[in-house]
């Protein structure tokens, strides 16, 4: 029999830590720092709308780029939270996810060879979905000792004429880091000179703890370069219903939205009218829980102090990436024990690219009383490496 | 800062001090003195505990009663309430708007025990007219908190 296979498929590397999440799931009685969605339910008035939906019968496409209720509200929401300024009609669309944003916009730019900067550690699904398509990633470690921010010399050195798109995912996934205005500002012109388009992955912008999240589509001269994504997973605690969405100029958007209609056709027709709810009387469930967020993540960084532990304080999305480095160990090594010894699953760093190596993921999308016991348990941990060293 | 102290302490009476103090950007000592202030001002009234006796197998019955009164020259409601309020049986008494004058709530253990207070004691106060009492076949919610167990966290680990 011949390869049913591609050979790009067969190039992509399954998620090298899977062994270890196989082990997690089985250890029942394990708890678990690792998870990466909210611990909130949807609040009752956006399900409620979900369920009015189907109870009215609204269980048909809709049109490929969503609701135009809902594309509207998207604008008013981003006008109104991030002064952000998009047509409803032809720069909005509904995806399934933020996740299929990210593919679609990156199969609509890249030609094959294009090279696409990927900051990282990072969101696992940048990396493939460059490959399938036909882009080449090109990794930008970046570094503890910038909060993990993307610096103007790590942009520059990363460049090269192949260079076409760079990916944004700030507030970042694993890190907790964010870029402020003052950080966009200064890789901005570096952007512009050398004619690259952002991919700016803004999922986390709701859950930042250092002012109000400013995105690059803002600055002047990036709304043209750039390919803005958002969604409702994060911060409305909604990510079972599958709901994001992207914005761009027209041009680009049309050939996404082409994409869209051939592999989708539509987001979730329920999702979106409950979506509609969460953009019309939703912000103070977002605000609730950043402030719930909040409390819990100065818990734990008060924590990691108190046992040593190093760690830069990160101002965005729900996780911290303490640094395991003093322990001469690798991440793997680290969780692996942390799981086996405690019975405590994190998420080792090096899952999000090479340069993740030496930290480990904690996420805080846990109640503080969970995370109380488990934290409790790494002190432990942490105290029992002590005496070995 | 008193609101969102409040706000807290509803929810949970026995929050760890400090994690109030993390979200208001002050230490503990300050969020103890201000519960404190508050307590003297008697603002904060108790700190009672929300408990499920049919999960401790404990049997109780809880009855709503509509009662009925004609209010006292020159002292209206307030000493007609007083007279229903004093009994110890008796849970909560609010004054209400609409068909009837208060709203009494009552625990018993035994659906006689609730019945032998309302005809013996309550209807007999002189200024009550009539009573109607509702008794509570299941609770669902009580003090914003749903009656049913923790669901369980489904959530799976990805990366």
């Amino acid at each position: 029999m011949r390869e049913p296979l591609s050979k790009t498929i067969s190039t992509i590397k399954p998620s090298g830590i899977r062994k270890f999440f196989d082990v997690v799931s089985e250890m029942p009685d394990a708890i678990s720092l690792g998870v990466g969605e909210p611990d909130f339910d949807t609040p009752w008035h956006i399900r409620d709308e979900g369920i009015r939906a189907l109870e009215q019968g609204k269980t048909f496409y809709t049109s490929n780029a969503g609701l135009k209720e809902l594309k509207k509200e998207i604008a008013e929401y981003l006008s109104r939270r991030f002064d952000l300024t998009y047509d409803f009609s032809d720069e909005i669309m509904v995806t399934v996810g933020g996740s299929e944003a990210i593919d679609i916009a990156l199969r609509a730019m890249l030609d094959p060879g294009d090279e696409v900067l990927i900051p990282e550690p990072s969101y696992v699904s940048y990396t493939p979905c460059t490959v399938l398509a036909g882009g080449v990633p090109v990794p930008i470690p970046l570094k503890a000792e910038n909060e993990f921010r993307l610096t103007p010399q790590e942009l520059k050195d990363a460049i090269t004429p192949k260079t076409k798109i760079l990916i944004l995912p700030f507030p970042n996934n694993p890190t907790g880091a964010v870029m402020e205005k003052s950080d966009l500002e200064a890789i901005k012109d570096i952007i512009i000179d050398n004619d690259l388009f952002v991919v700016s992955d803004e999922i986390y912008a709701e859950l930042t703890y250092l002012g109000k999240h400013t995105s690059i589509a803002g600055l002047p001269g990036m709304r043209e370069r750039t390919v803005l994504i958002n969604g409702f997973s994060k911060a409305f605690a909604m990510t079972g219903w599958r709901l994001g969405y992207a914005c761009a100029p027209e041009h680009i958007l049309k050939q996404m939205l082409k994409i869209h209609q051939f592999c989708i056709m539509c987001a979730p027709t329920n999702s979106q009218y409950a979506a509609i709810e969460a953009l019309k009387n939703g912000d103070e469930d977002v605000e609730s829980m950043r402030e719930e967020y909040n409390v819990r993540r100065k818990f734990l960084m008060d924590c990691f102090k108190d046992m040593g532990l190093d760690c830069f304080e990160p101002f965005g999305a729900f996780y911290i990436f303490p640094s395991i480095q003093k322990f001469n160990m690798t991440s793997d090594e680290f969780a692996t024990r942390f799981l086996r010894e405690k019975k405590v699953a994190v998420v080792p760093g090096n899952a999000f690219g090479d340069s993740g190596e030496g930290f480990i993921r904690i996420s805080y999308a846990y109640s503080l009383s969970d995370l109380k016991v488990a934290i409790g348990r790494l002190r432990e941990f942490v105290e029992d490496l002590g005496k070995e060293m | 800062m008193r609101e969102k102290i409040l706000a807290f302490i509803e929810k949970n009476s026995r929050i760890d001090l400090d994690e109030i103090g993390r979200s208001l950007g002050v230490d503990r000592v300050t969020v103890m003195n201000e519960l404190e202030a508050m307590e003297d001002e008697h603002i904060i009234c108790g700190y009672p505990t929300m408990i499920d006796w049919d999960k401790a197998g404990i049997e109780k019955v809880t009855a709503l009663i509509e009662v009925r009164v004609t209010p006292q020259r020159a002292m209206g409601f307030d000493k007609v309430a007083e007279r229903i309020y004093r009994y110890p049986e008796v849970d909560a008494v609010y004054l209400i708007s609409g068909g009837f004058d208060f709203m009494v709530t009552i625990e018993g253990r035994t659906l006689r025990e609730v019945s032998q207070f309302v005809s013996e004691k309550l209807s007999t106060i002189d200024t009550v007219l009539s009573t109607k009492t509702n008794f509570i076949l299941k609770k669902y919610k009580d003090h914003g908190m749903i009656m049913v167990g923790p669901s369980k966290d489904e959530r799976v680990m990805m990366a």
